[in-house]
């Protein structure tokens, strides 16, 4: 936010006055841009200006990177990677110098990642785990000290200037592990100073009661803290990355969320198709010429693969380095290769004192089949690329669009037709209940409160809402009137086959309604059928049957007739006749439903006039 | 040399340690020791007295923390045996690359302390 509000204001003091809305539209490509220049200014360092290009190229196109960096997109994202890999860059330098000026600059890249992502937890452990490697390997020199120790000072007392980090980096476990790291750096800096002062024999003596005496008192204290509760252990978010099972089991909100679901194989081959190949071949020709920051990069692509596999969001923090680690490989085949080839006219010139290589007979038209074949699969890449990003990247969330049985296209605009309504025919203090995804929207678009949206963090309050979608009418009347809600808002798929409806949410609701205090009475094992399965049609559980949700979505739904020789009724999402048909609602009115049904608003109505 | 523990390890580091390190180095050594004195004595009163405004012990202490960083890698870098580690840094880059640092660092820790 900072930075749209900087660009803004620079903007506007050389007088070209572009709007704030237009700033932060177009600031995800802007910084996607910076991030293509920052990747050859990376892989240059690790390997040479041309796998430096390549690497350009791949993240310029790739589709991990870009679904997150589309314009109008104005999320973290769209900064946090440009800053993390130019906190990597400024790393690469400093180490590969050290010097104290790249070293600080690294902190201040740190310091501007801190600010934009809570992801910069990711750099603070991948940084002291590749000093840790590099001491391991046995490659710890004065200039890791240097670079570790600046970077970790200066960078720590610049994070904590971010409120939302405040004193952690001295109190939770996330942080300990580059405090660990960088109290080893002392220690061992401190042992090498001796150790080129005194004789073999000295030294061992002065070691061994050093090292007791350290060992001793860093066990103890560290300890004592731990079971003093002053470090705490480690917070749910990034827990769940290391015990992938912990969330779903304990906190339902963070576990609803479908980005952070466990990825797929086909994600993996959807977003990045080559890369997937060339990355094992990048590994191997980093091992094969390993230095100081070729370990760096194993150490971020391999743990990237990891986490990537916990979470579809994290393949974000995946693309850089796939392009680094392919660049890497695609220029090094390429490399031994070309030199292979020989052309035409200069077969007969050049070589007449050169030794014939015997090696393997027709050396030249291998390289050149390989080479060839290296180009058409970077060109499939190009094109799997740009179609992936025109097919599913580039489409408003907001209108859908589906193509009928004669090809032709048909445009669902009933978001903003309901949003428009909402604006339109609703008291201006109107409070509109819907399920939280939709909260931004609204807010935007209808211009009324709700009372959950995309960045809530209160669960008791979401479990709120969840309690009284899966409630029947008269408990979730109750808090209806407890929240004072007037209008309630579903979307419901079923007649046009628009499957991220409400219903299909809807067991993320009973989840998490029944994951407090107040909504132990909703369990999620009441709303399946006996056999295990959710069901919507007449085997379905009474429970689910009945619940507000359910009536909200097919109020007379039972008299439509959705496809041929189907009877009336029949959900075309769950592929069902629905169970419960022809009911009435008591406590709400139904004020609005669009088009093709996939929002519908009901009224809530008011206590009645005469007692019973 | 006779070597009788550690005390004779330390005697012999100590002779070692006067004999063979340059005045420019001696001098920074100075500074780093003068620099560890002020840490332990603000670790010492925070011990004694609380934590109450945390954000000013820790700039503090930080502060003493990264100046003793800063104050060795300067000594590092400056020290030509490691020439060989430290082929683009001049001893004079090597300073100026300290006052930068330290003009950070200080710019940072006067935000912090509140």
């Amino acid at each position: 936010m900072v930075t749209s509000a900087a660009i803004y204001h620079v903007l506007h003091a050389i007088n070209v006055t572009i709007e704030i809305r237009n700033v932060c539209v177009f600031l995800a490509p802007l910084f996607s841009s910076l991030t293509t220049i920052v990747t050859y200014l990376l892989t240059k360092e690790l390997k040479d200006s041309g796998a430096g290009l390549i690497s350009a190229i791949m993240i310029a196109i790739v589709p991990g990177y870009i679904s997150r960096s589309v314009a109008g997109s104005y999320d973290n994202e769209g900064i946090a990677i440009f800053c993390m890999l130019l906190t990597y860059y400024l790393w690469i330098k400093s180490i590969k110098t050290g010097s104290l000026f790249w070293s600080t600059l690294c902190a201040l890249a740190y310091f501007y990642m801190v600010s934009s992502w809570g992801g910069y937890v990711f750099l603070i452990n991948l940084i002291p785990l590749h000093v840790l490697a590099l001491m391991f390997t046995g490659r710890f020199s004065h200039r890791v000290y240097v670079s570790y120790c600046t970077v970790y000072c200066l960078g720590t007392i610049l994070s904590m200037q971010i409120s939302f980090v405040g004193f952690q980096p001295v109190q939770s476990s996330e942080h300990m592990a580059a405090f660990g790291a960088f109290g080893l750096c002392q220690v061992h800096a401190f042992v090498d100073y001796l150790r080129s002062k005194l004789t073999d024999k000295q030294f061992q003596l002065l070691f061994k009661s050093l090292a007791i005496t350290v060992g001793v008192v860093t066990v103890v204290v560290g300890g004592a803290l731990t079971a003093m509760d002053k470090i705490s252990p480690w917070t749910g978010r990034f827990y769940s990355l290391l015990d992938p099972s912990y969330a779903k089991n304990n906190i339902p909100i963070i576990a609803s969320v479908s980005e952070h679901q466990p990825t797929t194989w086909s994600s993996f081959y959807f977003d990045f198709q080559l890369l997937v190949f060339m990355f094992p071949v990048g590994l191997y020709f980093c091992f094969s010429n390993l230095s100081d920051a070729n370990i760096f990069i194993i150490l971020y692509g391999v743990t990237s693969i990891y986490f990537s596999g916990v979470m579809v969001r994290l393949m974000l923090v995946l693309a850089p380095v796939m392009c680094i680690m392919s660049a890497i490989g695609i220029s090094g085949i390429l490399g031994v290769y070309m030199k292979n080839i020989e052309f035409g006219d200069s077969k007969a010139k050049k070589r007449p004192d050169k030794k014939i290589d015997t090696s393997y007979p027709v050396k030249s038209e291998i390289a050149t089949g390989i080479v060839v074949m290296m180009t058409i699969l970077l060109l499939t890449y190009t094109f799997h690329c740009t179609w992936v990003t025109s097919e599913a990247y580039s489409s408003p969330s907001i209108v859908l669009a589906a193509s009928q049985q004669d090809g032709s296209r048909i445009i669902f605009d009933d978001f903003r037709e309901a949003y428009y309504w909402l604006r339109q025919n609703t008291p201006e203090d109107a409070k509109v209940m819907s399920w939280w995804d939709y909260g931004y929207q609204i807010t935007a678009m209808a211009n009324r409160t709700i009372l959950v949206d995309n960045n809530t963090w209160n669960n008791t309050h979401i479990s709120r809402v969840g309690q009284a979608m899966s409630s029947p009418e008269d408990k979730a009347y109750e808090i209806m009137r407890e929240l004072d809600v007037g209008y309630v808002l579903v979307i419901f798929g079923g007649l046009t086959g628009y499957a991220s409806d409400d219903i299909n949410k809807f067991l993320w609701m009973v989840r998490i309604g029944g994951s407090t205090e107040k909504g132990q009475h909703i369990k999620e094992a009441d709303y399946f059928t006996p056999q295990g399965e959710f069901r919507v049609d007449r085997e379905g559980s009474p429970v689910l049957l009945n619940c507000l949700m359910y009536k909200l979505c097919y109020y007379r739904f039972g008299e439509v007739y959705t496809e041929q020789g189907k009877p009336g009724g029949y959900d075309r999402v769950r592929n069902a006749e629905i169970g419960n048909k022809d009911f009435e609602l008591d406590v709400l009115e139904e004020a609005y439903t669009t088009e093709h049904w996939i929002v519908r608003i009901y009224k809530v109505k008011d206590l009645s006039n005469r007692g019973v | 040399m006779p070597s009788e523990g550690i005390i004779g390890v330390l005697n012999d580091l100590w002779i070692h340690y006067k004999d063979q390190t340059s005045l420019k180095l001696k001098l920074i050594d100075a500074y780093l020791g003068y620099i560890m004195v002020t840490g332990i004595i603000q670790f010492i009163y925070c011990c004694l007295v609380g934590t109450f405004p945390f954000n000013s012990f820790l700039s503090g202490f930080i502060s003493t923390v990264g100046s003793f960083v800063l104050g060795v890698c300067l000594r590092i870098q400056s020290n030509p045996q490691n020439r060989s580690q430290f082929e683009t840094i001049s001893p004079e880059r090597a300073f100026a690359d300290f006052i930068f640092a330290h003009i950070v660092l200080h710019l940072v820790v006067m935000n912090f302390i509140g």
